[in-house]
């Protein structure tokens, strides 16, 4: 590969992950912006191979998109009225608007510039990254690593709760 | 990251080609898959599925076009290539017409991982396994689109039927070729196939090297018929009731699109359960005493016709499925799923677990 192909498919990327961000914001239509938001995920993930993190960006994958992304189609196609509604997407303060925007960029150039620059790892990192990941989490981390899992299950049953079939409920009507 | 100092030699190099700042290696490199899939859809996928189909229920099958209808598949493309695009009055345009793009594309990024042979493999991610079994979700959001962008209500039911299948059907899925990973200890898909490798032919593969490997082996295999939509898990199509599923408004050259990126994502769940229970590009055959069966049939060549041949096995499997099940009910798919194959798959996690640390 040469020295030019990779900036190249870098940016094809990142182009690919901002346009498509902008539109799911700008779209009026809320289908739209759930399908536009497959490309931004799916150019997340690329930006994470780009920083030698693989086992992160499958995880992008197979959690905003297998995941997140269906449950949000989902809900779309399941909302009555969506393809009558006009989302709000106009320049309303435009103003304000424009000096908050330029407020943060400054903001977040200055922390760049000021505060920037990589911190690589005290120990280089040998092998398998997925070895690393299974015995941290179950190791260091073990204590958020069994918290998160207690919090889905709570999730969990609160939803089988809520879908339940109501005997009782039902017998009234 | 190469396991074996030949790997990927040929590609490499290959893949160094360039005209001026064009990479045509690069591009070459990428239409390998695709031609594969291309060749092997028109004369195995289509036209083998006609025939088994045909002898299964005692006809012929298409035997006009060329000696035994060898051609009817070329003529078939033929027509379909100088079909009127139609897309219909009502639809979303632009969804209609991205749905089975994405499709095609989410069925054919797993074939980055897929090892052709101990010299042939896209990318040897150390994350393949887990890779393979995610990008599926973006086939997930190109039927979503193709079905919604339809303005068909069949469709949409396709559509939606095969989305709750295919996510449902992931969970069983992951956690069978979960014990295939933890038998070999790694997620390479290169490294899988290499810990399958022996002397001793098909006595090295995991499905018979232990005793609990074949309850993930059958739990994965059922759960990617559902995830490919096939018979007895083609509830989403079911002709009777559905017309054609989230395909039912597309024609032409978008319908061979659709059914190329079916028969791709066939070949797709065959080969990962060949690499992850039957040894990948490995000989079957043993070395028995001084006749060395297995370091005849073993090389680049003999790997990717191997890989190949296992997929084709379980391709007719599939094939020979549909004309014998009859199609499941909506509810006793997810019976299925969520009653029968979680807990087993849970099951034999555990137990591949006690044998994986026993042993």
């Amino acid at each position: 590969m040469n020295e030019l192909t990779i900036p190249i498919i870098f940016y094809i990327f990142a182009a690919v992950t901002v346009l498509s961000a902008a539109f799911v914001v700008f779209s009026k239509n809320v289908i739209y912006s759930a399908f536009s938001l497959l490309f931004t995920f799916f150019g997340v993930a690329a930006l994470y191979v780009f920083l030698s993190a693989d086992f992160i960006a499958v995880t992008q994958v197979v959690v905003y998109v297998g995941g997140i992304l269906v449950l949000l189609l989902f809900g779309v196609m399941f909302t009555n009225t969506i393809m009558s509604t006009e989302l709000k997407a106009d320049v309303i303060h435009a103003l304000p608007g424009t000096l908050l925007l330029l407020l943060m960029i400054a903001a977040m150039l200055f922390t760049f510039y000021t505060g920037g620059g990589w911190m690589p790892g005290l120990v280089q990192l040998q092998g398998s990254v997925v070895e690393s990941i299974g015995l941290e989490t179950m190791s260091r981390y073990m204590l958020p690593f069994e918290m998160v899992s207690i919090v889905l299950l709570v999730a969990l049953i609160g939803a089988a709760y809520l879908a339940r079939y109501d005997k009782a409920h039902k017998k009234e009507q | 990251m190469s396991s074996s100092p030949s790997l990927n030699t040929w590609s490499d190099a290959l893949s160094g080609l360039s005209i001026g700042w064009f990479p045509l290696g690069l591009v070459i490199i990428a239409a390998i898959p695709l031609v594969f899939i291309a060749l092997y859809a028109l004369t195995y996928g289509v036209y083998g599925e006609r025939k088994i189909s045909a002898f299964m229920q005692d006809r012929l099958g298409p035997m006009e076009v060329g000696f035994w209808g060898l051609l009817q598949t070329l003529a078939d493309i033929l027509k379909l290539l100088q079909k009127e695009d139609i897309v219909p009055k009502m639809a979303d345009k632009f969804l209609f017409v991205i749905g089975p793009g994405i499709l095609f594309v989410g069925s054919f990024l797993a074939f980055a991982v897929l090892p052709f042979g101990p010299a042939f493999i896209g990318a040897d991610l150390n994350v393949g396994l887990f890779y393979a079994v995610g990008i599926v979700a973006l086939e997930v959001v190109g039927i979503l689109a193709a079905g919604w962008g339809s303005n068909n209500k069949w469709a949409l039911y396709g559509a939606v039927r095969s989305v709750a299948q295919i996510v449902s059907y992931e969970i069983p899925a992951s956690i069978a070729l979960l014990c295939a990973a933890m038998l070999a200890g790694t997620l390479s898909m290169q490294q899988i196939t290499m810990m399958q490798a022996g002397p001793g032919g098909f006595m090295h593969w995991f499905l018979f090297t232990n005793p609990i490997a074949w309850l993930p082996f059958l739990i994965y295999f059922i759960s990617s018929l559902a995830e490919t939509n096939r018979a007895p898990f083609d509830i989403p199509e079911a002709e009777s009731e559905l017309v054609a599923g989230y395909f039912t408004e597309y024609s032409g050259m978008k319908f061979a699109v659709i059914f190329l990126a079916e028969y791709g994502s066939m070949f797709m769940v065959s080969a990962i359960i060949s690499i992850a229970f039957l040894g990948g590009w490995t000989s079957p055959l043993p070395n028995i005493g001084g006749l060395e069966l297995n370091a005849m049939t073993s090389g680049p060549v003999w790997g990717a016709f191997w890989i190949i041949m296992k997929g084709f096995f379980f391709i007719f499997v599939q094939m020979w499925l549909r004309w014998t099940l009859p199609r499941l009910r909506v509810d006793q798919l997810m019976y299925l799923c969520w009653k029968v194959l979680t807990p087993f798959s849970l099951i034999a996690f555990v137990l591949t677990a006690v044998w994986v640390i026993n042993h």
